[in-house]
């Protein structure tokens, strides 16, 4: 293993900003793993950490192949994590739209062109990151849906899901894009939960990636498989929104299969307890995405579900 | 006449509304229609200069009533909720009001508010769009304009006062912002910058609202006295710019006044240490021209943008 500084700012009176790298095996850079960019994606973090220590073990065993290298950047945000903020931490911008970078341009400008000049010298990309909304997913492999997107190579990590995404505006700046615009394959990787830690899922995303690598002969790995992946677009799911503000009562998890008509949560009014509002499933599904902050907005999508 | 252009109820006791006041002079005659401008501030919740047009423009029109013929849409809150807060974005969505539009009206929250004000402001005959930079950088009042609607919006722009109209290159992710989505259906929308944000510049204020009036007077909607606009400097070539940005962090402490021309190697600041008692870095000019961004927050990290200067020979000097 060879931990590097992938990029450095001088801090003024904090210690300095740096991007950690880690490397593991030798030759051809293969495949690079980028957590979160995004101070309050505790998951993705965890994950990342967990990888970190699972490659040393794969290192020490040689179970990554010969003339392959396997960097890992647990975070390109540390900054912000340490003040518990989610964007950058003096002036609220996001990384994550600033791709490809601007070496000579703002702060997370020059962040992201450091990290991007070191990430798409790799074949593929992995990046674990979150929604802009709260909630919880069924784990899932996002891609943008561009004439180089790999179905067929998503289907390796074994999720439930590969979801591509119909490319809006803001996208063009993210990493997942600009990976893509590089000609190298690039998957977002979506576990279930963003705030908080979930151990499960968090070892579901760490046996996905080392099923995808070794399928790619990147490293020797045998254990599950995965499941094999139902592939949809964004546009296919279904959304459920809210009419009514209130405190949200979820009545049932993500994953859960339903039948049409089942109450699947609550708007609760704050005050005098009345059930303002049921939200039910409009069609026999499974619940691919449910809000999870205690308090909801009007017209505020809470559920994504895939129809079965 | 006080409008609520769209409402929804918060989770707790309260209702959002983003509402307009409507001033209207004059009827349509036959296939006429009256002429509308729409002046419009606060999607950034930190951005304040707009705060005070809103006002000193219905005190000049209510002065003189008789004077308009039109419609004038005034929406000083289009981010009420980030006004009130001291905050950039919509809170509670982290998310800049500026990039979801033109918003969905069967979206969440945000994207149909973001909806419902491009369904209410659609069919101006001219929309002023005003921004206050941000916390860190004051603006000399300047009009900017996507490239791909300059032939439109500049005779416009030249009306309005500002001292400053640039015209900037086509961006995929700006096609997401009020004025692209307005420019996109036919609404001519002009993009306002001025001063700083958290604060008002009353003189800025005073400025651009001789230009609106101005304006009006061109579109036929207002018959009293206006003042002469003066002419902007108007850059077409992404290389008039010059942008200066922190080689270090630190804190810095401009030496010139904003708006002034600058001769190659002037100093326009310099970068301090405070625990070290050094001077980190001296910023100059790297050639003639003017400076029309400064910096105005000290506390500055490598790459924060320290200024904007136009070269010479787009400025005149």
């Amino acid at each position: 293993m060879n931990k590097k500084t992938v990029y450095k700012i001088k801090g003024l009176y904090r210690d300095d900003f740096r991007v950690t790298g880690y490397e593991f095996g030798s030759g051809k850079r293969s495949v690079c793993i980028v957590g979160p960019c995004r101070g309050n994606e505790m998951q993705q973090l965890y994950v990342c950490s967990q990888l970190v220590k699972k490659f040393k073990q794969l290192e020490e065993e040689k179970r990554i192949k010969k003339g392959c290298k396997v960097l890992i950047i647990p975070t390109m945000n540390s900054y912000s994590y340490n003040i518990q903020k989610r964007f950058w931490s003096t002036d609220g911008t996001d990384i994550n739209r600033m791709f490809p970078g601007y070496d000579e341009g703002e702060t997370t400008q020059r962040i992201a062109d450091g990290v991007f000049r070191e990430v798409s010298k790799y074949d593929i990309g992995i990046q674990f990151t979150s929604f802009y909304m709260p909630g919880e997913f069924m784990p899932h492999i996002r891609m943008m849906k561009t004439e180089n997107c790999d179905v067929e190579m998503a289907k390796q990590f074994g999720l439930p899901y590969v979801v591509l995404k119909n490319i809006q505006p803001f996208d063009t700046t993210t990493l997942n894009y600009n990976w893509q615009v590089w000609d190298k394959q690039a998957f977002s990787f979506y576990t279930t939960t963003t705030k908080r830690i979930d151990r499960a899922s968090a070892g579901m995303a760490i046996l996905s990636i080392l099923s995808f690598l070794a399928q790619q002969g990147i490293v020797k790995y045998q254990g599950p498989m995965g499941v094999e992946s139902e592939v949809i677009e964004d546009t296919d799911l279904v959304t459920v929104q809210t009419a009514r503000s209130g405190l949200f009562e979820g009545l049932v998890n993500v994953g859960d299969e339903v039948k049409i008509g089942t109450p699947i949560a609550n708007i609760v009014d704050p005050y005098d307890g009345d059930i303002v509002e049921t939200l039910y499933a409009p069609c026999d599904c499974r619940i691919f995405f449910e809000h999870s902050d205690p308090l909801t907005y009007a017209n505020t999508v809470v559920f994504k579900l895939v129809r079965i | 006449m006080i409008k609520t252009v769209a409402r929804v109820a918060l989770p707790v006791d309260e209702m959002l509304s983003i509402k307009k006041q409507r001033i209207s002079s004059g009827r349509s005659t036959g296939k006429e229609k009256l002429k509308r401008i729409s002046v419009v501030t606060g999607i950034h919740g930190d951005e304040l200069e707009g705060q005070f047009v809103a006002y000193e423009l219905q005190r000049r029109i209510n002065a003189e009533p008789d004077k308009l013929c039109g419609i004038v849409d005034i929406y000083p809150a289009m981010n009420p909720l980030g006004i009130d807060s001291i905050t950039r974005g919509i809170p509670a969505f982290d998310l800049d009001m500026n990039r979801l539009f033109p918003g969905n009206i069967n979206g969440n929250m945000t994207e149909y508010l973001a909806a419902e004000i491009i369904k209410d402001v659609k069919g101006s005959d001219a929309v002023i769009d005003i921004h206050a930079s941000n916390i860190f950088l004051t603006e000399i009042p300047q009009i900017r304009i996507n490239e791909l609607h300059q032939d439109r919006l500049v005779p416009m722009a030249e009306k309005c006062n500002v001292d400053f109209i640039w015209v900037h290159g086509a961006s995929t992710v700006l096609e997401s912002t009020f004025a692209y989505s307005l420019n996109s259906v036919g609404t001519p929308t002009l993009v306002v910058e001025m001063g700083v944000g958290m604060r008002i510049t009353k003189s800025y204020g005073e400025q651009l609202t001789d230009g609106i009036l101005s304006l009006m007077k061109s579109m036929g909607m207002w018959s009293g006295e206006t003042k002469e606009p003066r002419k902007p400097i108007v850059s077409t070539d992404w290389r008039d710019v010059i942008y200066l940005n922190a080689s270090v962090g630190g804190i810095f402490v401009q030496d010139v006044q904003h708006w002034q021309s600058l001769k190659e190697g002037e100093v326009i600041g310099r970068i301090l240490d405070p625990l070290s008692g050094k001077v980190l870095d001296t910023v100059t000019a790297p050639e003639d021209g003017l400076l029309f961004t400064i910096r105005e927050y000290p506390v500055v990290d490598e790459g924060s943008l320290i200024g904007r200067m136009l070269k010479k020979d787009v400025c005149g000097l």
